[in-house]
């Protein structure tokens, strides 16, 4: 399986993070994926998705063995995730910046519902551009969305950066916000175990590259 | 007199209060119309993007989401949210708009949208409700709340001083056979007037659902004329549905006039809404010189 170079190094900045969330963290199985309960996560930086295909794979959502077919005229799997297709993925995703809102609409969802379930929204540092995620930042404070989780991978793809950093972005708009080495299993494990009343954004740093 | 927009308001707040599936997403625009305390209405401020997009979550979630704002503010600004928010992730929802293309053109044309069913039909699977009165607006919306599809209601202020009934194909209400006319929504008033000023012999259907297309109504009702010349008058960016009707008639040589908002140049003048109506010749003078022009002979 290979992308090119840019959406290579957006599966291996997601890597870690993706393992630990369907290892650990997702109340969620091949066997649940349409229980109403479930965790729900949403790729929302849906470049690069070889790592995201490779972990649904190990966890038995996808059969290992079409992943050597990905982008194929009859693969599932293209450079984008796409959810009817692929079992387990929540969300259609490529577009950048869709992720986030459609993430605090699940959530209020899920709430409505009176659900156990929480969501989880990944996004890229350089798709925090998007005026949409901005809107979305606030909205989900204002409404207090409190179990939905936003997982920040900063791989430092912004063009011109974030002044104060990305979790104060988060913060100032009432999201309780940390920051992690988003290589460290056992820290991204204790942040996305940490309690929250309210919204909550996990910023992953990416500062090495495999 | 019910306007179409106290009846929408008015259906969904009967409809949400005993239907658990309803929800409402607003970006201001109305919110005080719908019932703040329920936690399924929800007003995300003045953002329009995220409004498609959590529409598109509350979807995924299994609710039913009304979403609803000024036209422009709707389908123009996040179009790609509609695009891949909604019909990417296989939902639906019912979107629902105001100000037409439009109704109060004091306000220029940054609130002004004749290409919203145009941008509509760029996207395959929507069902398309352009409503001609009141109380057209609630059984078009009722079954549009019971359903899982994704479905645009255009709402006006202009109206017909009468209703007729809702549901699929076309509705002749005219018979002739010089040809026919096909007038949608709100424009049926001036069309009938137009044809009546003319003593134009031909049959006239109506229709407040434009998506799907009627293709057999259409077909049948000009199999039953002398002339297969067909007239198409929409209150939106003309020619909006000329290539559905070349598709209905392809076996059947035809002639084609789409009148709508014109499309050559952008007006820059405020004034009413019957103004805009004759710059563009839809008002009943300019209808009548199209209806004489196209059905001479």
């Amino acid at each position: 399986m290979a992308g090119d170079e840019k959406h290579e190094w957006a599966a291996a900045s997601t890597i870690d993070v993706l393992w630990v969330l369907y290892d650990q963290i997702l109340n969620v199985t091949p066997a649940t994926v349409d229980d109403p309960d479930r965790d729900r996560f949403l790729l929302s930086k849906g470049h690069g998705p070889m790592a995201y295909y490779a972990v649904l794979a190990e966890k038995g959502f996808i059969d290992e063995s079409i992943l050597d077919e990905w982008t194929s005229w009859d693969s599932p799997l293209g450079q984008h995730p796409d959810r009817v297709l692929v079992p387990g993925v929540e969300i259609s995703s490529g577009s950048l910046g869709h992720g986030l809102p459609i993430a605090v609409g699940t959530a209020i969802g899920q709430r409505v519902h009176k659900s156990r379930g929480r969501t989880f929204v990944l996004v890229g540092d350089g798709e925090l551009d998007e005026g949409s995620n901005h809107e979305a930042i606030a909205v989900a404070a204002r409404l207090n969305v409190a179990n939905l989780t936003a997982i920040v991978i900063d791989n430092r793809s912004a063009m011109y950066g974030w002044p104060g950093g990305i979790a104060r972005r988060f913060a100032v708009e009432g999201w309780q916000a940390t920051e992690i080495d988003g290589r460290d299993h056992e820290a991204v494990f204790a942040a996305l175990t940490a309690p929250h009343d309210r919204p909550y954004a996990v910023v992953a740093k990416i500062e090495r590259s495999y | 007199m019910t306007t179409m927009r106290q009846a929408f308001v008015k259906t969904v707040n009967d409809e949400i209060s005993h239907d658990p599936r309803i929800a409402v997403v607003t970006a201001v625009i109305s919110s005080n119309e719908f019932p703040q305390e329920n936690e399924r209405v929800v007003d995300v401020g003045i953002r329009e993007q995220t409004m498609v997009g959590v529409a598109g979550g509350l979807a995924l979630a299994g609710l039913r989401p009304v979403v609803h704002s000024y036209a422009p503010f709707l389908v123009e600004r996040p179009y790609e949210q509609i695009k891949l928010d909604i019909g990417h992730q296989d939902v639906g929802a019912v979107f629902v708009s105001i100000g037409a293309s439009y109704d109060d053109p004091a306000w220029g044309r940054t609130h002004q949208s004749p290409g919203d069913v145009a941008l509509f039909d760029t996207l395959p699977g929507w069902t398309v409700h352009v409503p001609g009165h009141a109380d057209e607006v609630t059984p078009l919306l009722r079954q549009a709340l019971k359903d899982d599809n994704r479905v645009y209601v255009r709402l006006s202020l202009h109206e017909n001083t009468q209703a007729y009934p809702v549901g699929e194909g076309f509705t002749a209400l005219r018979h002739g056979k010089r040809g026919v006319v096909l007038a949608v929504g709100p424009m049926l008033d001036r069309v009938l007037k137009a044809v009546d000023s003319e003593n134009a012999d031909v049959t006239v259907l109506y229709t407040a659902t434009v998506r799907p297309f009627d293709s057999d109504g259409l077909r049948k009702a000009v199999q039953e004329t002398d002339h297969a010349d067909v007239m198409v008058v929409e209150p939106y960016l003309e020619g909006t549905s000329s290539h559905l009707v070349s598709d209905s008639l392809q076996l059947i040589p035809h002639r084609v006039r789409c009148i709508g908002v014109k499309r050559h140049a952008e007006l820059r003048n405020y004034g009413t809404a019957e103004d805009h109506d004759a710059a563009h010749d839809l008002d009943v003078v300019g209808l009548g010189s199209a209806v004489r022009s196209f059905f001479r002979g």
